[in-house]
Order: C-alpha cells, then sequence, then structure tokens
C-alpha cells in the first residue's frame, strides 16, 4: 500500500459513515447489559461464593510452628532474615538492589519505611509487653559485634538442632538471645506480640508492613502459600486461594517468572516490570508500530466480524 | 474573549425577562440605560457567543451533537456480537461500584461476619472477573478489527489506559481483602514494586494507603477513563470494515433495512 493509498484510507476510516444504516437501540443494549450481566454476577455470588481464608497472625504462626518462630526471631537479632538484608526502602544494606546495568531505581527511593528487625520485631515488643527484661538488658549493654555473634551461634546451633528445637540445642555461648526470643515466643502465643508491633505506629496504625516481613522472614507463612500454589514460580501471581479464579489477567506478568532464563535471575522482578511496561507501551502505540499495525490485514480475523458485510460484496 | 461590561450585565435581567413578550418594556430600558454606551441587548446567538460558556458549549455540539452522542441508528455493518462486549464490561462496573459502596458502609471487614457481607462480597468479586473478561474480549476483538483507524488512536489508546488502570485497582482490592490471600499477595508483590522504586511511596503492606487507593483514587480514575473513552466512541463513531468503501452500496445483497 502506497503512502498516498495509505492516506486515503485513512480518510475514508475517519469519514461519517455514507451508508445503511440499522437501528440501534443504546439505552435499551444498556438496560439489556445490566441485566444479563445482573443475572450471571447474582447467580455466580449465590452458587459459587467467594474465598476467605483467615489471615495468619504472629500469634497463629508461634503456636502453630514454634520452632520456626524462635529460629526467625533469632535471624531477625542476628540480622540474617530476608529483611534485615532486603536494602531500600526498609534498610540500607549495600548492594542488596536490583539493578539493570547502570539504572538502580531502587536506591533512588531511598530508605523511606526503615526497619530495624532486631529492635523493632524483637527488643520493642518485648520492651512494650515488660517481658525478658534482664536479657533485655544484657542485649542492650552489648556491643553491636557481641550482640551479632551471639545471635549468629545460637541460629547455626537452632539449625543443627533435632527439628530446630530450640530445647535440643548444644550448649554454647548465645548470651541473652535464647531468653530473649524465646520469651517473644511465649508472648505472641498470647497475642502479645502482635498487638506490640502494630502499636509501634500508633493506636489507629493501618500499616502492616512490620507484621508481613517478619511472617514472610519464616518458613510457616510462605509455607501455607506453597501449599495453595500461590507462590511466583506457580504462577501464584493469578492464583486464588481456593478453587476461585483470581488475577487470570496477570497471566503474562505471571508467565516471565516460569522461564528459568529470567525468574532466575537476581534482578528478575527489575527485568519483567520494565518487559510489562514495554508491552504495555507497545499495546497503546500499536498503530504506529510497523509490523504490528499490520497483523489485523495479515490475519484476517477481522472477516468473522464483519463476515455479513464481506459476505455480500 | 469579549469582557462584559457592568451595563451589559444589568441589562441581562430585564432583557431575560422580557425574552417572553420579545418587546422591552419601558421600565427595563430605563434600568438598562445607566450610561450612554450600555444599551438593552438580547443575549448574543449561540453563533456569536464569545463567553468561554458560550464557545464551550459551541465546540462540544460541534463534537457531539445529540444525535451522535444518543444514537438511534448505527451503520449497517454493525452487525456481531462482538459489540455488545464494551456495554458488558459497563454493565459489570456497574456492578462493581453498587458492590463496594454497599461494602463500604460497615467497611472492609463485615463481609468476614455477616452472610449478607459475604454475598455482596461475592458479588463484588464476580463483578470484577466479568469485567475484565468483557474488556479482554472487547480489547482483542477491537485489535483485530484494527480499531485505531480513521483518526480513532486517541479511543484505543483510552481503552488501553482504563485497562492498564483497572488492573491496578483490581489488584489493590486482592490487597484489601484482609485475608490470608491479602496478606501473600501483599508479601509476594512488594518486591516487584521495591525494584522500581515505586514500592516506597505505594507500599503494598500498608493496608490503609491501599484501601483508600482502591475505594477512592483507582475509581475515579477507571470511571473518569471509561467515561472519556465511551466519549470518544460517540465522536468517532464504530470503525468500518477493512477495505470498506465510503458507503455499503457495493453490496449485493443488503439484509439490513437502509433509510
Amino acid at each position: 500500500m502506497t503512502k498516498h493509498d495509505s492516506t486515503h484510507r485513512d480518510d475514508l476510516d475517519a469519514r461519517p459513515w455514507a451508508g445503511r444504516v440499522r437501528e440501534y437501540d443504546l439505552f435499551k443494549e444498556l438496560a439489556i447489559g445490566v441485566g444479563v450481566v445482573g443475572v450471571l454476577v447474582l447467580a455466580l455470588a449465590a452458587i459459587v461464593g467467594s474465598p476467605d481464608d483467615k489471615t495468619i497472625t504472629l500469634k497463629t504462626w508461634a503456636t502453630a510452628a514454634p520452632a520456626d518462630f524462635i529460629a526467625t526471631a533469632t535471624g531477625e537479632l542476628a540480622g540474617t532474615t530476608d529483611t534485615a538484608g532486603y536494602g531500600p526502602p526498609y534498610t540500607t544494606t549495600a548492594g542488596a538492589t536490583q539493578t539493570l546495568g547502570p539504572i538502580d531505581l531502587q536506591s533512588m527511593s531511598g530508605t523511606r519505611l526503615p526497619i530495624d528487625t532486631a529492635k523493632d520485631l524483637v527488643i520493642t515488643p518485648l520492651t512494650t509487653l515488660g517481658a525478658a527484661a534482664d536479657a533485655r538488658a544484657t542485649w542492650a549493654a552489648a556491643s553491636d559485634t557481641q550482640r551479632t555473634d551471639w545471635a549468629t551461634a545460637y541460629g547455626e546451633a537452632l539449625a543443627k538442632a533435632p527439628k530446630g528445637d530450640p530445647a535440643k540445642v548444644a550448649a554454647g555461648d548465645y548470651g541473652p538471645v535464647p531468653e530473649l526470643t524465646a520469651t517473644l515466643q511465649a508472648e505472641a502465643v498470647t497475642g502479645g506480640v502482635d498487638g506490640a508491633i502494630q502499636q509501634e505506629g500508633g493506636v489507629f496504625n493501618f500499616d502492616y508492613t512490620r507484621t508481613i516481613l517478619f511472617l514472610g522472614d519464616g518458613q510457616y507463612f510462605p509455607g501455607l502459600a506453597a501449599g495453595m500454589h500461590l507462590t511466583g514460580d506457580q504462577w501464584g501471581m493469578m492464583n486464588e486461594t481456593g478453587n476461585y479464579p483470581g488475577q487470570s489477567w496477570l497471566w503474562l506478568f505471571s508467565f516471565w517468572y516460569q522461564l528459568p532464563v529470567i525468574g532466575d535471575l537476581p534482578n528478575a522482578d527489575l527485568v519483567v516490570v520494565g518487559l510489562m511496561g514495554l508491552l504495555t507501551l507497545a499495546l497503546a502505540l500499536v498503530s504506529v508500530i510497523p509490523g504490528l499495525r499490520d497483523l489485523p490485514r495479515l490475519i484476517p480475523l477481522h472477516r468473522l466480524v464483519w463476515r455479513s458485510y464481506y459476505r455480500q460484496r | 474573549m469579549t469582557a462584559v461590561t457592568p451595563g451589559q450585565e444589568r441589562a441581562a435581567a430585564p432583557t431575560a425577562t422580557s425574552a417572553a413578550t420579545a418587546t422591552p418594556t419601558p421600565t427595563a430600558t430605563a434600568t438598562a440605560t445607566p450610561s450612554p454606551t450600555a444599551t438593552p441587548t438580547q443575549p448574543p446567538a449561540a453563533e456569536e457567543d464569545r463567553t468561554w460558556t458560550g464557545r464551550t458549549r459551541r465546540w462540544l455540539l460541534g463534537k457531539l451533537p445529540p444525535d451522535k452522542l444518543l444514537p438511534n441508528t448505527q451503520p449497517s455493518y454493525v452487525a456481531s456480537w462482538i459489540y455488545v462486549l464494551g456495554m458488558g464490561a459497563i454493565g459489570s462496573l456497574l456492578f462493581i461500584i453498587a458492590s463496594g459502596v454497599v461494602l463500604s458502609f460497615n467497611g472492609p471487614t463485615w463481609y468476614h461476619v455477616s452472610a449478607l457481607g459475604h454475598f455482596v462480597n461475592s458479588v463484588h468479586l464476580w463483578s470484577v472477573e466479568l469485567f475484565f473478561f468483557f474488556m479482554v474480549v472487547h480489547l482483542w476483538g477491537k485489535f483485530w478489527m484494527a480499531a485505531w483507524r480513521g483518526k480513532r488512536v486517541l479511543t484505543w489508546i483510552t481503552g488501553v489506559v482504563s485497562f492498564a488502570v483497572s488492573i491496578v485497582a483490581g489488584f489493590t482490592g486482592y490487597l484489601v481483602q484482609t485475608n490470608f490471600d491479602s496478606e501473600w499477595i501483599s508479601f509476594q508483590a512488594k518486591d516487584a514494586l521495591n525494584a522500581t522504586g515505586i514500592g516506597a511511596w505505594f507500599n503494598v503492606t500498608n493496608f490503609g494507603q491501599m484501601f483508600m487507593w482502591h475505594i477512592l483514587i483507582l475509581p475515579i480514575g477507571v470511571l473518569a477513563i471509561v467515561a472519556f473513552h465511551v466519549v470518544l466512541v460517540r465522536v468517532h463513531g464504530v470503525v468500518p470494515p477493512l477495505e470498506a468503501s465510503e458507503t455499503d452500496a457495493q453490496l449485493t445483497h443488503p439484509d439490513t433495512t437502509g433509510e
């Protein structure tokens, strides 16, 4: 098609239609559309319903998996958990960000949501609850190196103990860490730690960042999600709890994570978001992208839509 | 813009009163002549009105006259089920808004403890599922119809943008379910947002922030873009078939009623 033909064609497409018309009732179509959708929605809501699995709390976790809770709390004190070494926006950990060549958007945002895992997730809740006072005093009086050495040693000992059972840990120099973590677990079972961590943000705190990051640092919470096929490598982004449809429209976003060449990259999230951004931009600007804009002509599915029109030509 | 003088402003009221009789009364004339330059005038005719309001009205009516805004005919080629999908998406959106408003009355945790609340939450969920179903099929249909032709590029772009904004709106909905699913989705989704720096400002684990985005900011965004999209559809009309002639006079056996 020459440029002249293309311009003429575009003019023709833009011109008001001068051919035959058919009767059309906009409001009637809207009313019927709303009616049909209403019947479908109400029927599906009544028959199929919707999922509602209860939240997991620190209390749930500490009760169901006390060893995992204590091991995770120890990691928060040692600074070895994912959150402790996450980088921006939570911590200042160097080299923890996802980058694309020289592009480091994660660092540019800064540490806007700072979290000190030892203080915010263990020491402050115990302080709020007035628990393990002696152990807290010992911890407070120790140097950073001493604290790290105690917590790291205890974490390694827990990993070696049968089933991670704190009662079966080999003797060692763990300082106040066993008492701090065991007390935190005991308080969590009562529900006190949930409230104590939330209270760090004030009475009207709607921010659950600390609780959710603490949950995610353990094995229990991700294990439950994996059991429901909700993790990233299980197409979890588009799955829902139970047998309900989730965000199936995110299939392409989820798809990239299933490819090892992308999913295994250390900067997989940044690559996938970048890819999806480019593809969305391409979709929006499809009319000016040669090749892509020609697909409807090359693959004439439009003849199905206008089959009556083409049949009569 | 033409400035309105005080004399003209005063003249407007009596003139309007006298408009029914079309003959200004002496009183009206007297009150309308505070200065030699101010004379009683009729409101300017629509085509002469140079006020901002008048110009805007003229522009709007030119772009979207009533018969284009609320049409009762469509070109003969508009005869496929594919055309009802856009309306299906709008119908679903109405149910999303309505069920969302009902859920708003009692807050985000009501549906956990109330059978009625759970039903309304189910209506909300299924209208969202249908909304995306209709929207995606509508989008694919329009792609294969190359519906951006004939100066309809902005219509196409607003459609894609409304799809993208709807995805964010749906995503925040999943984040504020106040159940296990929302906990896990927020934990998982933070990484992609943090990697791009967005997470520092759009914190998916902050329930309060996500809740406000979901019930206020994003619905306004979706409704505004969808409304603009629909207006553009009305302004430009339905795209004709590829390789269509200027009219369908070349058809051998047209099966539609012409006017």
